[in-house]
């Protein structure tokens, strides 16, 4: 892979407003060379709007774009060394799969013999090989989209921008395809820039991400970093289930802090240190798999510890899904994986069980900004 | 396959069905009585043509050069305006189609807005903006850049002018409408692989914009061949129009099969073109499909 560049493509103060309404606000990132990047957000937070920036199709209303270390913020798209992918595919209707695909090297002007020979490899690369004279409306939503792919690919730029490049697959074409695309990246070490709003995409598929809302960047991480320490409760919500509990600051020292959750009826602690103060409102959270649940009282006191009846429960082959119903009515969702195969399930309906977990399970949410 | 029962089969032969008696009985028929007309010798009688069958009509249509030159004529006259409406409309339509909504919607009333006036009124107001001390010319004199006002009118150009006037209309809607479908995202991504926007123009654009091209092109080719209105009220005497030669040899001269000759062979001269066209458009189909 190529060498490391933590900031290839850099951002710095974007944003960008559509008369009174700003869609982009005031954006710093870097991304490195060869990331696979993902930017996720729900519908509209202007995840697009960005991404267009980056792509030359809209002018930032302020801020600079850099990449590969040249100022690209006011170059015109056909001039940067940036493909697009677009939500909509966006292939030619009234050209060949392999006209589309060749589009791009056709503008710059290459010999025909280097054409057909990019256009063969992109054909191999996408496996559409027995299409090449097909018109893209005899072509299903999965092959346009590796048009879509081979044609933003043939110039081998060095950023690739998709924008929600799988939302119209089906699940297992789209697990499948992400996959694709994954060993695409790898092989040609080309730096993806992803949108998505499907967090569990994002999360397979990125070495980072960015959590958009509202036009602005909530957290910008690793997908493990996002899922265990995410910063705020929108993130924490995002990204996953979670079960938050709203309580008041009783205890904060350099090992953790403790809080009174009205909704546990039960202290709950947490690890590390957090700007909170004794007194003030707080939230801790957890996620539903660092919850065990059983029948007898855990033995450990260290642990959160509570009691419930099991509301419902899901069994989903490898996990198990319970909804427990707390004694003050708070609902809280737990997961556990079926390591063994038991005759009967170990905790059913209406039972009254024990749910617990390690402190260091426990995140701490601040208000969002 | 018995799926469809018998009444059933009924009922669709027969929806299928009225279409063509619609153009049998409104197409068709007057097609054949004309063409029997024009084969038949004038007369001084009640309806003024013979019962006769002779090719007369159209061997003195194809001899005569002044037949031959109106029809060029009116050709050349009714392609300059579709050129002409082309060049304004495809902008105009572009512009629509491109507009928000609210802009969109206000736009297209302006271009409809004319058909609530009588067509003869608006060729008329024509007639006031172009004759010697009409608008236009006591404009440029009043600015200085003539001192003599300028024959305008009773020429082929204003011919022209009212042509273009009357059938920009039916250039821009058809446009309108292939452009608004047009997929935006399809420039952008011609912008993207490199294509500068004239190139992403010609590219993408152009092409896929060529159904509502042809479409406007044959509404505005068609009647503007035929059109009789314009060149009465705006050419002169000797600029004669096809479609003002069939009015004069059926109204003035009372020569029914003569008219009935010069409509067939417009008929023909406009038919061929079309079929082309159509052919084309159905081969182009055919390959797309
Ligand atoms: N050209 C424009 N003019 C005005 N507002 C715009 C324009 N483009 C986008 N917006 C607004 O900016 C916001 C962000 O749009 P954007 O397309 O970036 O959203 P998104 O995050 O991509 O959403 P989705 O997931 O639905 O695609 C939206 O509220 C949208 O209405
Ligand atoms: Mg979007």
């Amino acid at each position: 892979m190529s060498q490391p560049d933590p900031s290839f493509i850099r951002l710095q103060g974007i944003s960008k407003h559509f008369g009174d309404f700003v869609a982009v606000d005031n954006v710093d990132l870097d991304i490195g060379r060869g990331e696979l990047f993902s930017i996720l957000g729900g519908s509209g937070c202007g995840k697009t709007t960005l991404l267009r920036m980056l792509a030359g199709f809209e002018t930032p209303t302020a801020g600079r774009i850099e990449i590969d270390g040249v100022d690209v913020t006011t170059v015109p798209p056909y001039e940067r060394p940036v493909n697009m992918m677009f939500q909509s595919y966006a292939v030619f209707p009234h050209m060949s799969v392999e006209k589309n695909i060749a589009y791009g090297l056709r503008k710059e002007r290459a010999p025909a013999a280097q054409i057909a020979k990019r256009v063969d490899e992109m054909l191999e690369l996408v496996q559409l090989a027995d299409f090449r004279r097909r018109k893209p409306v005899q072509l299903s939503g999965g092959q346009q989209q590796r048009v879509a792919l081979a044609r933003a690919l043939i110039k081998r730029p060095k950023v690739l921008l998709l924008d929600e490049p799988l939302a119209a697959l089906d699940k297992k074409l789209r697990e499948h395809t992400q996959f694709e695309l994954m060993n695409i990246q790898d092989e040609l070490g080309i730096t993806f820039v992803v949108v998505t709003h499907d967090q569990e995409e994002a999360m397979t598929l990125s070495s980072r991400i960015a959590v958009m809302h509202k036009g602005r960047f909530l957290q910008v991480g690793k997908p493990k970093e996002i899922y265990e320490y995410p910063c705020n409760r929108f993130v924490a919500d995002f990204i996953g289930t979670i079960n938050t509990f709203e309580g008041t600051v009783t205890a904060v020292d350099d090992d953790g802090i403790a809080i009174e959750s009205t909704d546990a009826g039960t202290s709950i602690t947490a690890l590390g240190q957090h700007d909170v103060a004794v007194g003030k409102p707080a939230c801790i959270a957890v996620r539903p798999e660092k919850v065990f649940i059983g029948r007898d009282e855990p033995s450990d006191s260290s642990d959160i510890r509570m009691r419930g009846v099991v509301d419902d429960l899901a069994y989903l082959g490898n996990l198990s899904l319970y909804r427990v119903r707390l004694a003050s009515g708070k609902i809280i969702l737990v997961s556990q994986q079926n390591r063994q195969r038991s005759a009967e399930r170990y905790v059913e309906w209406e039972d009254e069980i024990w749910v617990s977990w390690r402190p260091r399970s426990s995140i701490v949410l601040v208000e969002d900004r | 396959m018995e799926l469809l029962g018998r009444r059933d089969l009924w009922w669709r032969r027969l929806i299928v069905a009225i279409p063509y008696l619609w153009l049998f009985v409104f197409f068709a028929l007057p097609f054949l009585i004309i063409l029997k007309i024009s084969l038949a010798d004038p007369i001084m009688a009640r309806p003024p043509f013979s019962e006769t069958v002779s090719a007369d009509n159209f061997i003195f249509l194809l001899n005569d050069k002044l037949y031959a030159i109106t029809y060029l004529r009116s050709i050349v006259l009714a392609a300059a305006a579709t050129v002409l409406c082309l060049l304004l409309g495809f902008p105009m339509a572009y512009g629509i189609a491109r507009s928000t909504p609210a802009v969109r919607s206000f736009l297209l009333l302006l271009i409809v807005l004319p058909f609530w006036i009588s067509f003869l009124l608006r060729v008329y107001a024509w007639m006031g903006l172009l004759n010697n001390y009409g608008v236009v010319n006591n404009l440029l004199i009043w600015l200085g850049v003539i001192d003599q006002p300028l024959q305008i009118m009773y020429t082929d150009f204003a011919i022209f002018l009212g042509l273009t006037y009357s059938y920009l209309p039916f250039m821009i809607l058809p446009l309108y409408a292939t452009l608004e479908r047009m997929d935006l995202d399809l420039v952008d991504a011609a912008l993207d692989l490199g294509a500068s926007r004239t190139a992403a123009f010609w590219d993408i654009t152009w092409p896929l914009a060529r159904p509502g091209v042809v479409a406007g092109c044959l509404l505005v080719f068609i009647p503007a061949m035929g059109e009789y209105v314009i060149p009465y009220l705006l050419g002169g005497p000797e600029a004669m129009m096809i479609g003002r030669v069939l009015f004069d040899e059926f109204y003035f001269n009372r020569d029914w099969p003569l008219a009935s000759a010069v409509a067939i062979m417009l008929l023909v001269i406009l038919v061929v073109p079309i079929v082309f066209l159509q052919r084309n458009q159905a081969r182009e189909a055919e390959s797309a499909a």
